[in-house]
């Protein structure tokens, strides 16, 4: 009998094993399990329909004009259900629909869910995510032109909602418990700038600060975000953005081991034979620390799709470790960040900064290698620094060139990688 | 049979008609910062490069694209970006270790060399035939081999020797 795939989570890792699965064991099966019922969709591509950039049919992996086709076509068996049990003895799942669903290789790509912050009034109508379609439904229908809101969080995921807030018209407040803007991406110099760009533009970004309540408040079911000092914001519409953890509910009784996410080896196997885990849910291989972390990126989502599918089919691949990296618009200021941005020990850096044109590259060294790298307003060849990092290419002469000046990025990366001198074209 | 740019950048003089062909060819302007292809100057060794998209098998930037905006063109082999598709997000400039896909500030969306549909500009313009236009195979594509080498090295997943 055919091997039979199954796919928990219909997001770019899901969707991404289960095309590799088809195109590297045609004979098998394939089923992937989505819970939500719009056709596989990216969520990060839902802020630009809510600024208006793209309808819903914008936001699909797939095929906008058909995306049920696309996946009948390829023989992927997609449906909507979720997952309400897993049996690791009789490798079956039980299914919301009350269907049990066998298989020989189980894919955990279930991704993630947002955090809810433990304050009072957080469940109150009108205090919204920003995770799903549906949630990007309701935020469409009360950020009206004019509306007051309050938005949690100034990480990655607030900063990217807070544009498309902001293109909407409202009247936003943006709060953030950390000391900066995107705390987790950049360091205080490239999250101040982003701070002060912010205010230039008319919006108060609040940092150091939190939400401590939310109640509603005056007429109309308006609420109210109290903040620690006690001032009171008055709002239409309250977004947490707080963050996102992996969602392994599914295996909470189950023999499969978790941490923060779901451990795996380096072909993305759980400790399970014949569980694997792919995307935000997989606790995977970190290129630049060695270590095992959730990273949360599409990128990543990608690789380990592909790579996960690989190994489900008995095709032997090692996941050599993803580069964590972001990139950012905040409001027309683009920001993007790579591996060890924060530095390595008994590291090197070089950083140049113009704070009028709001211009920064941070450039970290270990060695005789990049490792890591900041970047504000950068949006020519900036891909070459994952190059640069992830190649672990030995710099040479480049490094103290770099040192002079960082942003010979891509001079240093060509330098380094083909033969450029004189007598090149005889050497090489 | 697929052909490919072949860049031989000790015969470039820096004239930069590719960048102002591209940029005419792409935007319908000569404006340098809006080419696909770029000239990197090499003030130690006198020597200039010219540097596009190697089309690369692995594009990591089609695989990056979370809204399926970038497209293989079976028929050139180059990764193409749908600008009415792009969102705008720029992860595949960030995923692109070539550092050869750009975000363009005035029309939102990404860029990235087409080869013109499979009639590059760069090449015709260049007057000293260090970007020519040829059969992938008989060139052997030197240096964009050593490129494709360094990327093997990357977290694609490299092959399993060992086991």
């Amino acid at each position: 009998m055919a091997m039979r795939h199954v796919i928990v989570g219909a997001g770019p890792a899901g969707v991404i094993a289960a095309e590799t699965l088809r195109a590297v064991q045609p004979e098998s099966e394939v089923v992937l399990l989505g819970d939500e019922p719009e056709p596989p969709y990216s969520r990060m591509a839902l802020p630009y329909y809510l600024s208006g950039k793209i309808d819903e049919s914008g936001t699909y992996l797939r095929s906008r004009a058909n995306p049920a086709e696309h996946y009948r076509a390829l023989g992927i068996d997609l449906r909507q259900d979720r997952a309400a049990s897993l049996d690791t003895e009789r490798r079956s799942l039980r299914l919301e629909s009350g269907e049990k669903l066998g298989y020989d290789r189980l894919l955990m790509a279930t991704g993630a869910v947002p955090l809810s912050p433990p304050i009072p009034g957080i469940d109150l109508p009108g205090v919204l995510n920003c995770w799903t379609m549906e949630d990007a439904r309701g935020i469409a229908t009360r950020a009206a032109k004019g509306a007051e809101v309050v938005l949690m969080g100034a990480g990655f995921i607030g900063c990217i909602i807070l544009e498309s807030l902001v293109r909407r018209g409202v009247r936003l407040s943006v709060i953030e418990m950390g000391d900066r803007m995107v705390p987790r991406m950049m360091d205080q110099v490239a999250g101040g700038l982003l701070k002060r760009w912010c205010g230039e533009k008319g919006l108060q970004v609040h940092t150091s600060t939190r939400v401590t309540a939310i109640r509603k408040g005056g007429k109309n079911g308006r609420l109210e975000a109290v903040l620690e000092d006690g001032s009171v914001l008055p709002a239409d519409l309250i977004i947490s953005a707080t963050g996102v953890k992996p969602a392994i509910d599914l295996l909470k009784d189950s023999r499969v081991e978790t941490d923060f996410g779901v451990l795996v080896d380096q072909r993305l196997q759980s400790n399970i034979e014949g569980i694997y885990a792919a995307g935000d849910v997989c606790q995977g291989k970190d290129f630049s620390t060695g270590q095992y972390s959730v990273q949360a990126i599409q990128p990543t989502a990608a690789e380990h799709g592909r790579i996960a599918a690989m190994n489900m089919a008995g095709k032997s691949v090692l996941h050599q470790g993803s580069v964590n990296m972001n990139v950012l618009d905040t409001l027309g200021l683009i920001s993007s960040s790579f591996g060890l941005w924060d530095g390595a020990e008994d590291g090197e850096e070089v950083k140049t900064l113009n704070e009028g044109g709001y211009r920064y590259l941070n450039l970290q060294f270990s060695g005789d290698h990049l490792v890591g790298a900041q970047a504000l307003g950068l949006t020519n060849h900036v891909g070459v620094l994952r190059g640069l990092i992830q190649t672990r290419v030995r710099l040479g002469p480049w490094k103290q060139r770099l040192l002079e000046d960082p942003t010979a990025i891509m001079e240093a990366y060509l330098g380094c990688v083909q033969p450029i001198g004189y007598n090149a074209s005889v050497l090489a | 049979m697929l052909k490919s740019l072949k860049i031989e950048a000790e015969k470039c003089t820096s004239c930069m008609q590719c960048e102002l062909a591209c940029s005419y060819q792409a935007e319908g302007v000569f404006n340098t910062a809006k080419s696909r292809i770029k000239i990197f100057t090499f003030h130690h060794e006198g020597r200039f490069v010219p540097y596009t998209c190697t089309q690369c098998s692995e594009a990591w930037c089609l695989h990056a694209c979370p809204v399926e905006a970038i497209v293989l063109n079976p028929r050139t082999g180059a990764k193409e970006v749908l600008a009415d598709a792009c969102v705008g997000c720029k992860v595949c400039t960030i995923a692109c270790p070539f550092g050869t896909v750009n975000y363009d500030e005035d029309t939102k969306v990404v860029y990235k060399c087409d080869l013109c549909g499979g009639d590059p500009e760069c090449a015709k313009a260049c007057p000293t035939e260090a970007i020519t236009y040829v059969q992938s195979e008989q060139t052997g594509l030197e240096r964009m081999r050593i490129h494709a080498a360094q990327a093997a090295g990357l977290a694609g997943g490299a092959a399993d020797s060992g086991a």
